[in-house]
């Protein structure tokens, strides 16, 4: 063994990554108002190829990466997406297709089964088509997706629902709960929103109320008895409300990494809002290479970086600080305790906005949405 | 715990499409990967899982258990249905 350049025990350092989530593309035909890409999207112009992508899978399944997320943007935008699929299978991983569903038709479901797909996750906006529409800034999208749902089902595939929960829809969380049973989900996720990128440009028109927020998380909860065994529900409730902070990633670059469309490997998918973080790109260096050297990746591994009062809380494996990013955004530094936990000298700043948003603040809901849209000029 | 009808022997249990047991060389232990979920399966798990192929009755993996373990059919029977029954649950094995 050589000695390794940061001062990270070998058991931290080994740890290979579980799941590599790929941004196949970030073209998206809806504009879902807390799109979990960055604000600044990559063109297609800079996309990975076919033979780039293959190779970082093939990288990742020898480092011990089990799942392959494919997600976006949408990726059935990419013509090779059976092609990427079959290569996944090939090589070993676990493939799992997180799509809007825009773009899949009957014939391409079957030829990305037959590819070898293990799973399809599809997401809905909400139960009632004319805000769904109106969510995603896409007419038709509701309905065009109940049809893929029965695509997909009718294949054979998996299905997991996925719907992300915000002022327009929270008085529908339960309602989305049966109509993922509805489409014949094994699984659901009821997510509410997290405030980063498109979400905190956003912020004002998607938080709900506090009470909203209580009655929906209840309302989930309760399901989960009345569904057992029929669909397993995955809830990610609103952590502006909760007492300590989530373990973001399960811990930074602990347990996996995320491409974007152009290359760059980044520890989480809101990583680049960090500044001065050195992301390495898949186009330069191996996949081993970054999760074991990469600056950013390195940045916030393990618990050295901390500060108080993180650094002496008998919590500190087991959130891990909670989320740099989110840290970044409220506080003005990724050091510092996600602010979300009630121990940090910035606590104040998390119960300002959850305050405002129990008074009832209403910033105009869809009609103040900044639609997640490209910037650059380009074709479609 | 749920109670289904499992119990019947005639059951054929099989892992659901989109479940892999899976031997992993990287981590050097027996994995079964689902939607989102990794579980770590054991010695004992991965005999029964192995067996759990769709065509297999319940009660001939239970046999076969037995019989290559050497062990009481009533415990080996437990084991089984506790397993599949905490799969099933978590629709990881069809019903």
């Amino acid at each position: 063994m050589t000695a390794s350049p940061a001062k990270l025990d070998s058991k931290e350092r080994g740890a290979a990554p579980v799941a590599l989530l790929a941004e196949l593309t970030h073209r998206c035909p809806l504009g879902c108002p807390y799109c979990s890409n960055p604000l600044a999207l990559d063109a297609r112009a800079g996309e990975l190829d076919t033979a780039e992508w293959a190779r970082v899978f093939s990288q990742a399944a020898q480092l011990g990466v089990l799942h392959a997320h494919l997600s976006g943007g949408e990726p059935a935008a990419r013509h090779d997406l059976a092609e990427i699929i079959a290569h996944c299978a090939k090589a070993g991983l676990y493939t799992n297709l997180i799509t809007s569903g825009i773009g899949l038709t009957q014939d391409r479901i079957k030829e990305l089964a037959d590819a070898g797909l293990d799973h399809a996750q599809l997401s809905i906006q909400d139960s009632d088509a004319p805000s769904a529409d109106r969510i995603a800034g896409y007419k038709g999208a509701f309905s065009r997706k109940q049809a893929v749902a029965q695509w997909i089902t009718r294949v054979g595939l998996p299905l997991t629902v996925n719907a992300v929960i915000h002022q327009a829809n929270i008085g529908r969380a339960g309602k989305m709960v049966r109509l993922a049973v509805a489409l014949g989900a094994r699984r659901v996720e009821i997510a509410h929103t997290q405030y980063y990128g498109w979400g905190l440009l956003n912020r004002a028109a998607l938080m709900p109320s506090r009470a909203a927020a209580d009655a929906a998380i209840a309302e989930v909860e309760a399901l989960k008895k009345t569904y057992a065994g029929v669909i397993v529900i995955d809830h990610v409730i609103p952590d502006y409300h909760a007492r300590y902070p989530k373990a973001c990633m399960g811990g930074w670059a602990k347990r996996g990494l995320n491409v974007t469309p152009s290359g760059r490997a980044l520890p989480c998918h809101a990583a680049e809002t960090i500044p001065d973080l050195v992301f390495w790109n898949v186009r330069d260096r191996s996949i081993e290479d970054i999760w074991t050297n990469s600056p950013a990746f390195n940045a916030f591994r393990g618990t050295d970086w901390m500060l108080e009062p993180c650094r002496s809380c008998p919590r500190k494996t087991i959130d891990y600080g909670g989320c740099r990013c989110q840290a970044l955004a409220l506080t003005g530094d990724a050091r510092e305790a996600d602010p979300v936990c009630h121990l940090s000298p910035h606590h104040d700043k998390v119960l300002k906005v959850a305050v405002l948003a129990a008074q009832g603040e209403d910033a105009g809901g869809a009609d103040a949405y900044s639609y997640r849209r490209m910037k650059s000029r380009e074709p479609a | 715990m749920m109670r289904t009808s499992h119990t019947d022997i005639a059951w054929k249990p099989c892992l659901a499409r989109g479940v892999r047991l899976k031997y992993d060389e990287t981590r050097r232990e027996w994995l079964l990967l689902a939607p989102e979920r990794v579980i770590k399966a054991d010695a004992i798990a991965v005999e029964i899982l192995k067996r759990c192929d769709g065509t297999a009755t319940f009660a001939a993996i239970v046999d076969d258990l037995a019989a290559q373990f050497s062990a009481g059919r009533a415990r080996v029977e437990t084991d089984v249905r506790a397993l599949l029954e905490e799969l099933a649950a978590k629709r990881m094995v069809d019903v």
